[in-house]
């Protein structure tokens, strides 16, 4: 869903397991929607880790711990791998998260994040380990990410990081702005590629 | 100046360069399957719009299509409407469509290097992470979102983040036995599933330059498994000799053409890539998986790892992958009993792995243990394999063809593994629920998987051939 970014202060739901692939975020069986209905992909987001085989909740799982919650999914590193499916974006956006936090995306889900207005935060290995940490201490603790300045702050500790993102993008983020908007302003230098190509 | 080749195929498609941003690439080729692509074309009508260059986008579903009875309707009414959905945005939009029983159906990735759809020199992108496969071509190819899909639709383009580029070099000659797949199992389990995000890889060395057209598709597949955003190996002689009069080709004086500018796609011997990874062939032996990952992998012959050489970090996620497998750290898996095998998908799909399982099941038996899925990847492979007499070897074997399409790669048919049984899968994930939920994955080549269906049991097919 489009819309604009400037200062987001959460709590976070922690899921520190590295790797964790693009089927586990929303299984293939969930593919199968012609519409982009973010309530429905986020209904089923971790489905299989939320859920057990008999349908039953899955109590162990973090998503079903109400000591947890907020807008900020901070997960181990290698986030997002596998399948590019963007319905695993649809999903995170549909469940109410803006923000993933981890050290490390894989790409292609990476921009999934970016062209669903969910913003991914890559941090330093000993800042994700901290924050793990300092969650598991208080599961109210409060992280801040302040697009405007690029900086992710663990309120529990007070350290602060500076993340990555193209003035692009950032401006894209903070006006709700999107790539087809801007490709279809530029025709003009498509039709020039294609004269001379 | 890097003067990789990657750069020469990108820097040929930069229509403009946004300031602190991305790059705005004209894309060749944009091809669309039934799952990733109904929210794009719905994205065009939301914005009342056209598609840009409709004679560069090819249609085809594959990831639903059943794999027996095409002619007859889909059963699963959601998958038939997602492949309807298909049909209709395809006319609407005025785009090629080849559906179910056409003869040009199969999995994207196959048919599009088999019918001369995808040329060496393209930008080529599809809603489907192994796009990376088509990089075998000599293009570069990769796999894309639903938004970047709408994008390409509207404009031909898509922004992306130039990667860096890497190089992985396999020297030497592989050994009996050893198979493309073997290659690229073997490169994932050193550099792990993450350890080329953010590069586009070109394959390098003896070992790759010796491989078919076949192998470096399944090679290259395998690129987004390791993170790469795509793989390629620059085009020659075997490529050109792969492309000639397939249907799309250049024909005449534009086939003659081509192929000078083809010529002139290599990286330069003073190319510079960002990161460059040597191995050798000889170290290579055919390869299972035993996790949840593709880069959990090991040679036939090893033990699985000890929780103590994965590092801490990482070690909670080992351990529920092991668990997940019902496998134990230093367990070997030969002699273990397997339930089912699949033989398909865009990684192993081909006339060349049919060939290779026929060659070890010719003069066996299928194992009474074992259910089989042999699924070609289109319906050329499936009129080859009949050409060839392979389906006589099969049904000799005990084994019987199936209709082609994504199949039990991902499940999203009705070839769902039940949950707990474990399955030797040429395909190209093992993740948790992959293949049908609770199902349990080795991930080989078509050689490992042939030796499984007629001992029942993980066997080193080095000693069947």
């Amino acid at each position: 869903m489009k819309q604009k970014f400037n200062i987001i202060t959460s709590t976070c739901v922690p899921l520190p397991l590295e790797n964790v692939d693009t089927d586990q975020i929303i299984p293939a069986r969930f593919l199968k929607a012609t519409t982009k209905e973010e309530k429905f992909f986020g209904e089923n987001l971790f489905r299989d880790w939320r859920y057990n085989a008999d349908g039953t909740l899955n109590k162990d799982f973090v998503l079903n711990d109400p000591t947890y919650g907020g807008e900020i999914l901070v997960a181990g590193k290698n986030f997002g791998s596998g399948s590019s499916r963007e319905h695993a974006a649809w999903a995170i956006a549909g469940y109410g998260f803006r923000v993933v936090i981890s050290s490390f995306f894989a790409d292609i889900h990476k921009n999934n994040e970016l062209n669903n207005f969910v913003l991914p935060v890559v941090v330093s290995e000993t800042f994700l380990a901290e924050l793990f940490d300092s969650i598991k201490d208080d599961p109210k603790t409060l992280v801040e990410v302040d697009v405007p300045n690029q900086m992710v702050t663990n309120k529990a500790t007070g350290r602060s990081e500076k993340f990555e993102i193209n003035g692009y993008k950032k401006y894209c983020l903070m006006n709700a702005l999107d790539d087809i908007d801007f490709l279809l302003e530029n025709k003009d230098k498509i039709e020039a590629w294609e004269s001379e190509n | 100046m890097a003067n990789t080749l990657f750069d020469k195929i990108w820097d040929r498609h930069v229509v403009q360069q946004v300031e602190d941003g991305p790059t705005q690439l004209y894309i060749d080729r944009l091809y669309c399957h039934e799952v990733t692509s109904p929210q794009a074309f719905a994205g065009l009508r939301a914005r009342g719009i056209k598609c840009f260059r409709p004679d560069h986008i090819f249609c085809m579903p594959d990831h639903n299509t059943p794999t027996h009875d095409q002619d007859k309707p889909i059963e699963d009414p959601i998958s038939k409407t997602q492949v309807d959905t298909l049909a209709k945005n395809a006319a609407d939009f005025g785009l090629t469509h080849f559906g179910m029983m056409h003869p040009n159906n199969g999995i994207i990735h196959v048919v599009g290097p088999e019918r001369g759809l995808s040329l060496p020199g393209m930008t080529i992108v599809c809603g489907d992470s192994h796009t990376s496969t088509q990089g075998a071509m000599g293009a570069v190819a990769f796999g894309i979102g639903t938004s970047e899909v709408e994008m390409v639709l509207a404009s031909q383009c898509i922004l992306q983040q130039k990667p860096k580029s890497m190089c992985i070099r396999v020297n030497g000659t592989l050994g009996k036995g050893v198979t493309a797949k073997d290659v690229a199992l073997y490169i994932m389990s050193k550099v792990t599933t993450s350890g080329a995000t953010g590069y586009f890889v070109e394959y390098m060395g003896s070992a790759v330059k010796s491989l078919s057209m076949e192998g470096r598709l399944t090679l290259c597949n395998l690129s987004i498994e390791m993170g790469a955003r795509g793989g390629f190996v620059a085009p020659d002689e075997v490529t050109f000799e792969y492309i000639k009069g397939r249907d799309y080709a250049p024909k005449g004086e534009d086939w003659d053409k081509a192929v000078a500018y083809w010529s002139t796609l290599k990286s330069g011997d003073d190319a510079v890539f960002d990161k460059v990874v040597e191995f050798d062939a000889a170290d290579i032996e055919p390869m299972v998986t035993y996790g949840t990952n593709p880069g959990m992998g090991m040679g036939i012959t090893q033990h699985i790892p000890a929780l103590d050489t994965v590092p801490e970090a990482g070690q909670a996620s080992y351990k529920k992958s092991l668990d997940y497998m019902g496998f134990e750290a230093g367990q070997s898996l030969l002699g273990t009993p397997v339930d089912y095998v699949f033989c398909g998908s865009c990684t192993n799909g081909r006339i060349e792995d049919f060939r290779a399982f026929a060659s070890i099941v010719k003069g066996r038996r299928k194992a009474e243990n074992v259910i089989c899925w042999l699924v070609p990847g289109s319906w050329m492979v499936a009129e080859q394999i009949k050409s060839e007499g392979l389906d006589v070897v099969f049904a000799e074997a005990g084994f019987e063809i199936r209709q082609p399409g994504c199949s039990a790669c991902l499940a999203m048919n009705d070839d769902k593994i039940p949950s707990g049984k474990l399955s030797v899968s040429t395909s190209n994930r093992n993740f948790e629920g992959r293949q049908g939920p609770g199902a349990r994955t080795i991930l080989a080549s078509p050689l490992v998987a042939a030796a499984a269906a007629v001992t029942g049991v993980i066997t080193d097919p080095r000693i069947l051939l």
